[in-house]
């Protein structure tokens, strides 16, 4: 079978950079290919050169860059143009923003039948609302009318791929296409991809998400600093990865990971250089995963048993504590939407009580009400014992430091004018003593940050960085809890592991207890102890983890897990049936 | 063009401080025989109707424009301050009623509100400067109040609450800062658009009285001459241009300084 596209030897260059190296792959008609990488291997930069869209700054270069009988690289801008809307469609990453906020989205759609089909409006009227059909939005007639934001996130995501397939391409690139949607929502984009790769199209599918391309894509290609580093049938590679960044990445992945086992390969202490990355040399590790890690910074250093004990053991230390957290009843309403209706949990000290359930399930809230940064409107929330929502703010200002938060977006939690020493040195309950600094340089060590970083401001750290430094910010007051909002959610997956191993570690260390938000059913299962599925502001279920995970009870639950992608058919990782000891 | 805003900018400060050194002679000397000769060696800007050399003048007369540009400046920032913290941390009525207010006053021009406060104190220096620096507090304190209102509702000060910090640290130590940053560069924005107001005022004889050396008034001395004695207006009106020219650049330029970092 001739390939419907075929790539040889592409590099990619921005100015003296190289972001792409000698790629090469071929597509057929009715072939899904998956490219896998984390944030910075250059995969979108590979997609975007395919249509000849890399910018006018990049200088693309390859041996053979062919879709069917027209070589890209000496094509016209005419031709490229009715390429990309005729043959080629284009799934882009940022599926929010890819739509024009002021114009209807059915307007959107027909103007790609309007630039490369002679039609009448009555036609492509017709043709939009079957697209929209076509793509599972549900009552197009009323949907080809709204603007974007007047659409959920999976039907935004719908409505571009609907104006990607609107001329029948034979081949979609869809660059990260489900990233920032719900898992379940994410199953319904991944069906009618799938789809419409049954019915011919050739497909180039570009994610950070393993689990999300072995579902598609029959070849996988795994990108790390602009390089091929393995490619193959996914199934083969995802079960027996051969190059050793494809089993780190596999490795961090923490779906298969019991509680208290470490996702990446050793405590890593990252370099604060965060550019071209010379690997600082330890003597004691040459390890081959050095020349991996330049890419993020991170070096992997010696003296640490990887192995380390269940925290079980290392922990609960006898003495009849209170819990950290008492939650109960807690209702709050926003209008007439009831964003959190009547839900309790206790959490005791050392666990890790995980919150789990898509957007809008009201977990954030839940967490905003135990931070006390919102009162609920009925119900209380006990903290050590002491009253906490019912308390006035000048009444819980003592207790404050008892409770620490990191969010996701970590940079925008900095003060923007201060420095990370200023910063963590601000956290420290006696303030801005003498021996702030000593302690500021400790605590960024115990986060696993070079001191050096002091000095910094968060804008020029890496995302893993900043995260470390929010969470040095909320250990300074050592605090008894700290409530984590979808702390990992943004970062790149083996970034992810080490800092989910670090919030593991200093939970042993600290006998902290962690509120853990997310919406990743996989994190959750790795740190929580117990979990509370929550839905529409209810716990639709709760329960200790390896429980509710082995064998969900409620539909919504199964529904939620059934929905989630995981690596490779052959390799069942989960749910594992186990029960935890 | 940053380099070259600052030259100007410290040509015009030595002006201001240090005049003599620039021009030594006196701009209010008269010299009927000398009237209206056109630039030469002996009188580079030429001179005007009554003989006085406009070099001279225009270098005595930095002072007071940029005087009047600076003060009228902070007094339009420092009320936009008081209406922008009142606006942006008080209670929702203060926020509301100081907005109103500041609505009402946005609906006279700028320049309008200034004629109407001259007529009512009469004019002069002192009165043209707090006039210009009365209709340019509206603009200011709405931008402090959305910046304050930005920052009071930002992750970081929510990250303050929870380590426990109070309202007046969390006011003094994250929001006055920021809001300060964005202030600096309003203000060396608003100098050279003060300038150029002050100087209109002069103009319509409503600020610096005449025979003062004042670019606005120079220029308004020199109109019934302008077809046949370019020079009078000509000048004058070069370092009004310069002077707002260069501030605003600067401006410009601490802002872009800003956004990057």
């Amino acid at each position: 079978m001739s390939a419907l596209l075929s790539v040889r030897g592409l590099r990619v260059r921005f100015g003296d950079a190289e972001v792409v190296s000698d790629v090469s792959f071929d597509v057929a008609a009715g072939e899904c290919i998956g490219i896998v990488g984390e944030s910075g291997s250059g995969k979108s930069v590979t997609a975007r050169a395919l249509l000849g869209l890399a910018g006018r700054q990049a200088s693309v270069t390859a041996d053979e860059l062919r879709f069917d009988e027209t070589q890209i690289l000496d094509a016209s801008a005419a031709r490229l143009r009715s390429l990309r809307g005729r043959e080629v469609g284009y799934v882009s990453q940022g599926a929010l923003v890819a739509l024009d906020p002021l114009r209807p989205v059915g307007r959107e759609i027909s103007d790609s039948l309007r630039l490369h089909t002679s039609s009448t409006p009555a036609q492509r009227r017709a043709r939009v609302l079957e697209l929209l059909a076509d793509v599972g939005v549900p009552d197009p007639e009323l949907r080809a009318g709204q603007r974007p934001d007047e659409l959920s996130g999976g039907l935004r995501q719908r409505a571009v791929i609907a104006s990607a397939i609107a001329l029948g391409p034979r081949l979609i690139i869809a660059d990260e296409p489900t990233t920032a949607l719900d898992s379940t929502v994410q199953a319904g984009i991944l069906d009618l991809l799938e789809r419409l790769r049954s019915e011919g199209a050739a497909l180039v599918l570009i994610s950070h998400d393993l689990a999300v391309v072995s579902r598609l894509a029959s070849r996988v290609l795994v990108m790390h600093e602009g390089r091929i580093v393995e490619s193959g049938p996914s199934a083969s590679v995802l079960a027996e990865p051969q190059h050793p960044y494809t089993r780190r990445l596999i490795a961090a992945v923490p779906t298969d990971r019991p509680r208290g086992t470490r996702l990446g390969p050793a405590p890593a202490v990252p370099v604060p250089s965060p550019a071209p990355a010379v690997p600082v040399p330890s003597p004691a590790t040459p390890a081959p995963a050095t020349s991996l890690n330049g890419n993020s910074g991170v070096t992997p250093v010696a003296g640490r048993d990887s192995a380390h004990p269940r925290r079980a053991e290392a922990l609960t230390p006898e003495f009849p504590s209170t819990p950290v957290v008492v939650a109960a009843g807690l209702s709050r309403s926003f209008g007439a939407r009831l964003a959190v209706d009547d839900v309790s949990f206790t959490l005791e000290r050392g666990r890790t009580l995980g919150i789990v359930g898509e957007s809008g399930s009201g977990k954030t809230t839940v967490a905003r009400l135990v931070l006390a940064l919102d009162r609920p409107d009925s119900g209380d929330v006990r903290l050590l014992g002491e009253p906490w929502s019912t308390a006035t703010e000048r009444e819980r200002r003592p207790l404050r430091p008892r409770v620490g938060a990191i969010y996701q977006d970590a940079l925008s939690s900095f003060d923007p004018r201060k420095t990370v020493g200023q910063i963590v040195a601000d956290a420290l309950t006696h303030g801005r003593s003498q021996r702030a600094g000593v302690e500021v340089a400790d605590l960024l060590r115990r986060v696993g940050l070079d001191e050096r970083v002091m000095n910094r401001r968060p804008a020029r750290l890496s995302g893993g960085q900043q995260q470390r430094v929010a969470i040095a910010r909320a250990i300074a007051p050592a605090p008894d809890l700290i409530v984590c909002d979808e702390p990992v959610s943004s970062l790149d997956v083996s970034v992810q592991a080490q800092v989910l191993d670090l919030l593991d570690e200093l939970q042993r260390d600290l006998g902290l207890s962690y509120l853990f938000i997310t919406h990743d059913l996989g994190v959750v299962r790795h740190v929580s102890d117990e979990v509370l599925v929550m839905r529409a502001g209810r716990v639709v279920e709760r329960g200790a983890t390896e429980q509710v995970f082995g064998a969900p009870q409620h539909e919504y639950t199964r529904a939620l897990f059934a929905s989630a992608p995981r690596i490779g058919g052959d390799l069942d990782l989960w749910p594992v049936p186990s029960v935890g000891s | 063009m940053e380099t070259a805003a600052l030259v100007v900018i410290a040509f015009l400060a030595l002006a201001a401080l240090a005049p003599s050194v620039l021009a030594p002679g006196d701009p209010l000397a008269i010299a009927p025989l000398d009237s209206f000769q056109p630039p030469s060696l002996a009188h580079v800007f030429g001179t005007d109707e009554s003989g006085r050399d406009i070099y001279t003048r225009v270098i005595h007369g930095t002072g007071a424009s940029l005087l009047i540009g600076i003060a009228a400046t902070a007094i339009g920032l420092g009320l936009a301050l008081v209406f922008g913290l009142l606006a942006g941390f008080g209670p929702r009525w203060l926020d509301f009623g100081t907005t109103r207010f500041l609505e009402v006053l946005f609906a006279f021009p700028g320049l309008l509100f200034a004629l109407l406060f001259i007529v009512v104190y009469g004019p002069g220096v002192v009165t043209s400067t707090i006039a210009v620096g009365l209709s340019t507090a509206p603009g200011y304190a709405r931008i402090i109040r959305s910046r304050v209102i930005q920052v009071r509702t930002s992750p970081y000060l929510e990250a303050a609450l929870v380590l426990g910090r109070g309202r007046p640290s969390r006011i003094v130590r994250h929001v006055l800062p920021n809001v300060a940053g964005s202030l600096f560069v309003l203000a060396t924005l608003g100098i050279g658009q003060s300038i150029v107001w002050a100087s209109s005022l002069s103009y319509l004889g409503l600020g610096a009285v005449p025979p003062a050396a004042e670019w606005g008034a120079m220029l308004s001395a020199g109109r019934t001459y302008i077809a046949s004695f370019w020079w009078m207006t000509f000048f004058p009106g070069l370092f009004i241009v310069l002077s707002a020219a260069a501030t605003t650049l600067l401006g410009r330029g601490i802002q872009q300084r800003g956004r990057e970092s």
